[in-house]
């Protein structure tokens, strides 16, 4: 809970200081809080977020999952393939994709489990090859959607209007939705509290009874549906993919989000509402860049410090504590 | 003499989280004196060892060394000054050599470069010291735990420890290796080294201290010097009171409850073992070290895959082999590794009270369950917590167990199995442990449990079951079980 409040406040201080240091005087506006502005800032929280929850269900186990942007690459080229090269309905192609997705997972978890290789090997090795393989099935072509998808882009592009100028963009719902599932799952479910146990200690949650095999798979099975999921948003966000970029480093975002939110990366620690708050802050923070800074040059090197000033804030802090009360 | 005590603490305070752990503690080692230290779980034992070793440090309070105060901040000082801690779960590398082992933080070198066959040179006059028998160049996880255990005491007297601290040092050896650790220990103290000795076994602290320091409830309860330290007055300081001895009265057994058949386990795939065991029996399973006890009893509770066999419960054969579909039969596990496999040493008690059970509750998680079983269960079985939010990894050896067995008490099992339910226990508990078990026997569960120390076998036990090498070759009951009838089924020589 205390990681919680600690990302929140982080998040505050980073807006307003964003806020504050995009005053336009020639508008007499703060161009951060632009509708149009802020609408971008959420609609790639929303999408981002789901990636982040999707890596968290993996760090939860213990385990970590280095294929989510190569999964992303493989929705964003097969979707639009199975759209305008075999004309299926959107309405079942999405689906599929995000299955098919699922079932990477499945493999990812088989291997983990049942041939025990470890998490990091399964999925680096997985990283590789499915990018490499989008890239030879498609030929390096870029993939369009053309005007084949027109009512699904809604998910990825689609706004709610609040008021005149300004809606809440409907990935960010999309995150809402996964946000609120996942946290049900934790935290209100056996299978949760099982999940949470067999992080923190598998052998022990095994000895209970805990069908440990099952869950860790499920965990990975999640994992890459939701990697689907965003990978589908993404490409009918910018209309087509490139198999050699599309989703590049994406799991690296996907697992900073998760961390910065309190995830631990030995496995059994984390909160839903910390995964988001993290992920929006890996969003913010490049918007930040953009809007106080000339360019976006810094960004990386922006963002890998701050994370890294958050961790040792907070180890601080509990030192700072710890000692507190043992006075 | 007027030559200063070789270590003093005096007056120390220390306390965790607003809980003192010890208050006013004073404490003096000789030069050349074994001090044995006894006191229950949670008496803070492990907390002024610690103290003493540079781990915590002290609220308040002062330590001695050779008559000057000292300040310790890490164990790396307290090392440097010549205090040494020996842990109880040993905590060698098991990737290096006995030779690397010995010189882990002090290797000789030339420049950055190891010299590797000076090291090995260098290692063999400390094992011959103390009788390890090993080439410097074994891994050092081809040890076995007596000699890992004298490894650890040769990496202390290498580092010139003067002062060695022993917390349970006896917990994993066989009875050749304790004689062994023992000869070693007068050798040292003839070679005026200070030693402090931590065991919950009685019969040890009579076998090698000179004197008795007790705890209780973080505070000193008294002293013994060894000449006038009878059974009974360590345990009065300790406890502060008597123990009944458990009384034991066999009940008649009921329906056979367990049977197995043809049962062959992965490290002796060789040998069938087959065994029954009826309602209201307590079954001791003796054997020495490595003779296939611990092996037995995964098998059974489905951890471990056997290789064959079969397994009724209650006449109905075990559906599938792993732990879950056991403790669905009514079979379940008390597992020997209590840290690692008994409890989530980062949950919550009531956590993991209900670990195995909140399932039968339905897929929802049913907090009332979880409050309630924790509240049931903190009182039945004693365990001392601060409320069921505590984290088990905060708690004594002791209540960890009671934990450990409150969780599976709650799935209500047929057949309790327990794999050293004991070890590292302190008396005060174990007869609270004997007695819980001997109770719920009474009600009809059936109890098989592993047990390194005869005496335990013996006087909590209905009938003995004996394993060598994997075999079963003792099946007796009450009125044939004896020490030595026992030790001769397990050692008896291999026939060829």
């Amino acid at each position: 809970m205390k990681k919680v409040v600690g990302i929140a406040v982080l998040l505050l201080v980073v807006g307003v200081v964003t806020t504050l240091g995009s005053f336009d005087p020639e508008s007499g506006s703060y161009t951060f809080l632009s509708p149009f502005n802020l609408e971008n800032l959420l609609q790639r929280i929303g999408l981002y977020g789901v990636l982040s929850l999707a890596a968290a269900f993996v760090i939860v186990t213990g385990g970590v999952d280095l294929s989510i942007g190569a999964v992303v690459c493989v929705a964003g080229c097969v979707l639009p393939w199975l759209l305008r090269d075999l004309e299926w309905s959107p309405w079942l192609a999405m689906p599929a994709v995000v299955l098919g997705c699922g079932a990477i997972g499945l493999w990812h978890g088989l291997l983990v489990v049942g041939v025990g290789l470890q998490p990091f090997v399964v999925t680096l090795c997985g990283l590789l090859l499915y990018r490499g393989l989008m890239r030879a099935f498609t030929d390096d072509q870029t993939m369009g959607l053309g005007d084949t998808a027109e009512g699904l882009r809604w998910f990825a592009t689609g706004k709610v209007p609040l008021t005149a100028e300004f809606g809440l963009p409907v990935p960010l719902l999309v995150l809402a939705v996964v946000a609120l599932a996942t946290w049900v799952l934790w935290t209100r479910t056996v299978a949760g509290r099982h999940l949470f146990a067999l992080g923190r200690s598998e052998q022990a949650a095994r000895f209970s009874g805990v069908a440990t095999g099952r869950l860790t798979i499920l965990a990975y099975v999640v994992c890459s549906l939701l990697a689907g999921l965003g990978g589908c948003l993404f490409v009918l966000d910018v209309n087509s993919a490139q198999a050699s970029s599309f989703g590049n480093f994406y799991e690296l975002y996907a697992i900073a989000g998760a961390v910065l939110g309190g995830v631990a990366l030995r496995g059994g620690e984390g909160t839903v509402l910390g995964v988001v708050l993290g992920a929006a802050l890996m969003q913010l923070l490049p918007n930040t860049i953009r809007l106080l800074g000339d360019s976006d040059k810094l960004e990386f090197a922006v963002v890998g410090g701050v994370i890294l000033l958050g961790a040792c804030a907070d180890e601080g802090l509990q030192h700072w504590l710890a000692r507190i009360r043992r006075r | 003499m007027a030559s200063p005590p070789l270590l003093v603490a005096r007056g120390v305070h220390k306390a965790f989280g607003g809980v003192p752990a010890l208050h006013d503690v004073s404490f003096t080692l000789r030069a050349g004196e074994v001090v044995a230290l006894v006191g229950e779980n949670g008496a803070g034992k492990s907390t002024l060892m610690k103290v003493l070793a540079g781990v915590h440090r002290p609220d308040a309070g002062s330590v001695e060394l050779d008559g000057s105060p000292v300040e310790l901040r890490s164990p790396r000082e307290s090392l440097a000054r010549g205090i040494a801690l020996i842990h109880q779960e040993l905590e060698l590398c098991d990737n290096l050599t006995v030779a690397g082992a010995l010189f882990l933080g002090a290797e000789l070198r030339r420049g950055p470069f190891l010299r590797a066959r000076a090291m090995a040179a260098a290692a063999r006059p400390w094992l011959l010291r103390l009788g390890l028998d090993v080439a410097p160049h074994t891994p050092v996880a081809a040890l076995s735990p007596g000699q890992k255990q004298l490894l650890e005491i040769a990496r202390a007297l290498r580092a010139e420890a003067r002062v060695l601290i022993m917390d349970e040092p006896t917990s994993s050896l066989t009875q050749g290796e304790v004689e062994r650790l023992f000869a070693v220990v007068r050798d040292l103290k003839a070679a005026g080294v200070g030693i402090v000795y931590i065991t919950h076994r009685l019969g040890e602290v009579r076998a090698i201290a000179d004197r008795l320091v007790g705890l209780r409830d973080g505070k000193n309860s008294g002293e013994l010097a060894a000449a006038e330290a009878t059974h009974d007055r360590i345990v009065a300081l300790m406890v502060g009171r008597a123990l009944a001895k458990a009384a034991r009265t066999p009940h008649a057994p009921g329906a056979e409850v367990l049977r197995v058949r043809g049962l062959r386990t992965r490290a002796f795939p060789q040998q069938a073992v087959d065994f029954t065991v009826r309602e209201r029996e307590v079954v001791g399973i003796a054997g020495l070290l490595g003779a296939g006890r611990t092996e037995l009893l995964r098998a059974l509770f489905g951890a471990d895959r056997a290789v064959a066999g079969t397994i009724d419960v209650g006449g109905r054969a075990l559906a599938g082999h792993g732990p879950a579909d056991a403790a669905a039969a009514g079979l379940v596990l008390l597992p020997e590794d209590r840290k690692h496999q008994g409890v989530v040493l980062g949950m919550p008690v009531d956590q993991n009270l209900s670990l195995p059970t909140l399932h039968r509750r339905g897929r929802w998680l049913d907090r009332r369950y979880e409050r309630e079983l924790a509240v049931r269960s903190i009182a039945d079985l004693q365990i001392a917590t601060a409320g069921p939010g505590q984290l088990v990894g905060t708690l004594s050896g002791g209540n960890q167990q009671k934990v450990v067995l409150g969780k599976w008490l709650a799935a209500q099992p047929k057949v309790l199995l327990l794999d050293e339910p004991t070890r590292g226990v302190d008396v005060g508990a174990r007869a609270e442990i004997y007695a819980r078990l001997h109770e719920l026997a009474a009600q009809g569960l059936a109890v098989v449990f592993v047990s390194s120390e005869l005496e335990e076998v013996l006087q909590l036990a209905d009938r003995v079951l004996v394993l060598r090498q994997g075999a079963l070759t003792a099946d007796l009951s009450r009125e044939h079980m004896g020490e030595q009838a026992i030790m001769l089924a397990a050692t008896a020589m291999e026939a060829s």
